[in-house]
């Protein structure tokens, strides 16, 4: 049984998990969303004295707080409890064009080191992925008001037109990013 | 004190699921943006599916929350410049990092304790947000 849940699981079993965790959030009363961790993070330091979008009760918002804490603990479960060890396997042709790039193979690392570790935090490329990236990532899903769990799992879901075009609009950026801007971004 | 305890196990349950799945992996975030992988597809696909006919049976039924409330689904706001500009910018973060909002807690866990930068970025970005927020079109 450890054995089996420890191998990589398919997508048809997590899309289906996904959406149990999507039941449950709304069993307990919540619309799973992973961002809004953020603005709670804002408020509690405080921020909402000077910027009313952050002046709001953060101890009602703990539940969000609650949820990533658990997120990394599912993260140290999957990567040091339930883990197989095996190498990840990667799109032959995704490999191939990440290595005209400069990108290496990843072996038994789901991201690449040469971008993302501490040794390298204070390259300039580095700094920009992991500064500038995350900063995307803040302003972003809260201009449009949810990420991948909110619009794309819940929102698509609901069937909002509103989390389609968002949708749209993490493809167009994504896309954007990988193909116009990553030959010149990972030269730095 | 049951109360944060059930967002703390489901959260985690989330957390497994992008970890052992690899959505965390910045190179299956490669393989979805250049289309050689059907993975991310299958998984968000089939959450989209599956997720749309949870909700509309919820609905259909008039199901209640656990503490009786009605399950609340009322849709977001209608614009397309927030949705679209805010969304890019995301997509372009997500591209970066190879992470969305949740993978990069869960890669903080995993042991890629230099996520933790831009978590902190993240929060940053969400702040200027915050200060912005009047001047910005929604």
């Amino acid at each position: 049984m450890i054995e089996w849940i420890s191998q990589p699981w398919p997508w048809y079993v997590a899309g289906p998990l996904i959406v149990f965790v999507m039941f449950i959030m709304l069993w307990f009363g919540k619309q799973l969303g992973v961002s809004s961790s953020f603005r709670t993070a804002c408020a509690m330091t405080g921020a909402g004295k000077y910027i009313p979008f952050f002046d709001l009760k953060w101890r009602e918002q703990m539940w969000n707080i609650m949820f990533v804490v658990g997120i990394f603990l599912g993260g140290f479960i999957g990567g040091n409890l339930l883990s197989d060890g095996q190498p990840l396997e990667v799109a032959p042709q995704t490999l191939q064009d990440l290595s005209e790039v400069g990108i290496s193979a990843p072996g038994h690392d789901l991201v690449p080191l040469e971008i993302f570790s501490w040794e390298q935090l204070f390259t300039l490329r580095t700094l920009v992925f992991l500064v500038i990236g995350g900063f995307l990532i803040g302003f972003g899903t809260r201009w449009a008001g949810g990420c991948t769990s909110g619009h794309a799992i819940m929102g698509l879901s609901n069937l909002q037109l509103p989390s389609l075009i968002a949708v749209i609009g993490f493809f167009i950026g994504g896309l954007l990013m990988t193909h116009v801007l990553f030959p010149f971004l990972l030269q730095l | 004190m049951l109360n944060i305890i059930k967002f703390l196990i489901a959260g985690t349950l989330f957390g497994l699921v992008l970890t052992k799945s690899e959505v965390i992996s910045w190179y299956r975030i490669q393989e979805m943006f250049r289309f050689q992988s059907f993975h991310m597809y299958g998984i968000i696909g089939s959450a989209v599916i599956l997720g749309s006919i949870v909700v509309q049976v919820i609905k259909k039924l008039g199901m209640k929350s656990m503490d009786g409330k009605d399950i609340s689904l009322a849709p977001k706001d209608m614009s397309i410049t927030r949705y679209l500009v805010g969304g890019a910018l995301f997509g372009m973060g997500w591209a970066m990092t190879g992470s969305c909002p949740g993978p990069l807690y869960a890669h903080v866990g995993y042991g890629y304790t230099v996520m933790i930068v831009a978590i902190i970025s993240a929060i940053a970005g969400t702040m200027l947000y915050g200060a912005l927020r009047d001047k910005l079109p929604h």
